[in-house]
């Protein structure tokens, strides 16, 4: 191996790091990320604003769905309002610390995938650092209202394992979420033009997610409730919260497996990323 | 340096890389063709050299670069940088190797430029003391001081180059890769990066690997020039011997004292033009096959010589040459 004194490289401190020292650099490139973004302050304001309208359209759409039919799939506007507020503020979230992975073909147009080769770091966590959306904190203020709003307005009988269960489908359903960003990242190593597709599964997912699974048909159970986990993330846990019955294909104990579909998709996501990487570096990938 | 002979700081043996593309469209695009970017490059850099990498687009130079630097696995054969494969050990070799990509940037567009060398230093884990020494060194041999607090998409190129340049170097990395670091540079820029680059060298002993279409680059940089064709490395040597392996000529310019008839039929010389009646005549002559002195003992032999040039062969004129026969085969 080559040591410092050989290389001439003094600088560089061969020593055992702590978990402070190692986080560092990320650190500061989203601290700087984060000062640049509120720097243009006219800026910040307009992508804060648009963010929310974003945010507060879809949640329109869903009340203008069920202002036409009040129930649907066995659900009426109250709860699904739930469900929505628990897919919208975890998918928010993700997207805040995410949401710029599945830009991967710009950065592999601009070259700088190839800059993030000459650095010292993780590809994934060079990338995944090396933006953050602040702007996403307003589409997250939406659905969170739409969750506490949820909350007030459906009867649950509360107890400490339904408070548990809210909390780890929220962590559960932000990490799935960001599962399905680093997957798409991976499929745009393979298709130049991959983020149509990539897509249809982040945005498409997000929005089934906050939809009324039951009325789906066997394919769109399969895809949205397993290979893409995306009714795992709000719709079942919501099921379990109200105590409702479940659809076929979709047993309500399922609600409580929530982290088991937030590794699978992590795991779905790494394996794409990892054999991205080897056809971006044509190591037979 | 180790004992027994020079450090190496890259290392290839048949060094291959191939690309194959898919051919034709949609289902039928099963049939696929092989580009062959780098083909069995053999190449021995230590450390101290300065080498010029050099060849025309699409000859191979960048697809070389990634596999180098851990970018690209290579096809066949193998290839070591500074003791180490580049990709299964790429984040230890970053701390070693530093590159600048001519057309990419590694700066943050929207920061101070001051403010991208503290993210870098960080990343690099270099302590405050000597990431701020280095910093300093850097900003005044590259006479950066002026434009520290300008967010880099202020820059003109030539100031964003030179903070390019010494964003790649902060971390002391002994083998500096350029890719083109003076394309669209103006003259006076040109020689600001040129002069630092030797500075660089001559403090601190850094290898040097360019690749470059600038033969003022080459001129003033490298005491070797690998030459690349069809990713074949055709010619690996000083300049002077790659004039030779193209076969261009050095020239022998002469002012006679009369008008004289044109010199021809001197063994190994050919007779360019004449000036003036055949006052000034212009020899072209093949420096392997004869002697300036020989040329001239011949010229003089005819007609009483008043002053002579020799004009070395242009090296932009051999590497047109070079580059002319490779367009022509493809």
């Amino acid at each position: 191996m080559v040591d410092s004194s050989r290389t001439g490289a003094t600088a560089y401190r061969p020593r055992r790091l702590g978990l402070a020292d190692r986080s560092r650099p990320y650190r500061v490139v989203l601290a700087s990320r984060m000062r640049s973004q509120r720097s243009y302050r006219l800026n910040f304001g307009i992508d804060l604003f648009s963010s929310f309208v974003v945010g507060f359209v879809e949640l329109a759409e869903v009340w203008l769905l069920f202002h036409n039919a009040p129930v649907i799939g066995g659900m009426d506007f109250r709860q699904i309002l739930l469900v929505f507020g628990i897919g919208d503020l975890s998918w928010s979230l993700a997207s805040l610390v995410f949401g710029h992975v599945d830009n991967l073909a710009t950065y592999l147009r601009l070259g700088t995938l190839d800059v993030f080769y000459l650095r010292p770091q993780p590809l994934l966590l060079q990338l995944v650092t090396s933006d953050i959306s602040l702007r996403r904190l307003t589409r997250a203020a939406v659905g969170l209202g739409a969750l506490v709003v949820g909350l007030r307005a459906n009867d649950i009988a509360w107890s400490p394992t339904h408070v548990a269960l809210l909390l780890m489908t929220l962590v559960s359903a932000a990490i799935t979420y960001a599962g399905t960003y680093v997957w798409a990242a991976g499929v745009q190593f393979f298709v130049v033009a991959g983020s149509e597709l990539t897509n249809s599964v982040v945005y498409g997912g997000r929005y089934a997610a906050t939809q009324v699974a039951a009325v789906w048909s066997a394919p769109l159970t399969v895809l949205f409730g397993y290979v893409f986990p995306m009714a795992m993330t709000a719709y079942v846990p919501t099921l379990v919260l109200l105590g409702l019955p479940a659809p076929a294909g979709l047993p309500a104990w399922l609600g409580w497996c929530t982290p088991v579909f937030a590794v699978w998709m992590w795991v779905f996501g790494l394996v794409m990323w990892r054999s991205g990487v080897r056809h971006y570096q044509g190591g037979g990938g | 340096m180790s004992i027994d002979g020079p450090d190496i700081v890259i290392e290839t043996t048949g060094l291959t890389r191939v690309f194959t593309r898919r051919a034709g469209r949609g289902l039928r695009s099963l049939r696929r063709t092989a580009l062959t970017a780098v083909d069995d490059l053999t190449l021995r850099v230590d450390a101290g050299e300065a080498v010029g990498y050099i060849g025309a687009n699409g000859a191979g130079k960048s697809t070389t670069i990634k596999m180098l630097v851990g970018i690209l696995v290579p096809s066949a054969g193998s290839v070591r940088t500074c003791g180490l494969d580049p990709v299964r050990d790429r984040r230890i070799l970053a701390r070693h190797v530093g590159v600048v990509f001519g057309q990419r940037s590694q700066l943050w567009w929207d920061l101070p430029v001051r403010e991208s060398f503290a993210i870098l230093a960080a990343i690099h884990r270099l302590r405050p003391s000597d990431a701020t020494a280095r910093e300093e060194e850097l900003v005044a041999r590259l006479e950066m001081g002026g434009y520290l607090d300008t967010p880099v998409r202020q820059l003109s190129l030539g100031q964003r180059m030179r903070a390019e340049v010494a964003a790649a170097l902060l971390h002391r990395p002994r083998l500096v890769i350029l890719d083109e670091p003076t394309i669209g540079l103006d003259v006076l820029s040109k020689q600001r990066l040129r002069q630092f680059l030797l500075a660089e060298r001559a403090a601190h002993g850094t290898t040097l690997l360019l690749t470059t279409h600038d033969m003022g680059d080459i001129e003033r940089l490298c005491d070797r020039v690998v030459l690349v064709d069809h990713g074949r490395a055709v010619h690996d040597g000083d300049l002077a011997g790659l004039a030779r392996t193209v076969g261009a000529r050095r020239e022998l310019v002469v002012d006679l004292l009369a008008p004289s008839p044109d010199l021809v039929g001197i063994p190994h010389t050919v007779h360019l033009m004449s000036d003036g009646g055949g006052i000034r005549q212009r020899l072209a002559f093949d420096a392997d096959a004869t002697t300036a002195a020989q040329v001239l003992a011949a010229v003089a032999s005819r007609a009483e010589v008043r002053d002579l040039t020799i004009e070395e062969p242009d090296i932009e004129d051999v590497v047109r040459r070079v580059y002319e026969a490779s367009g022509r085969d493809r």
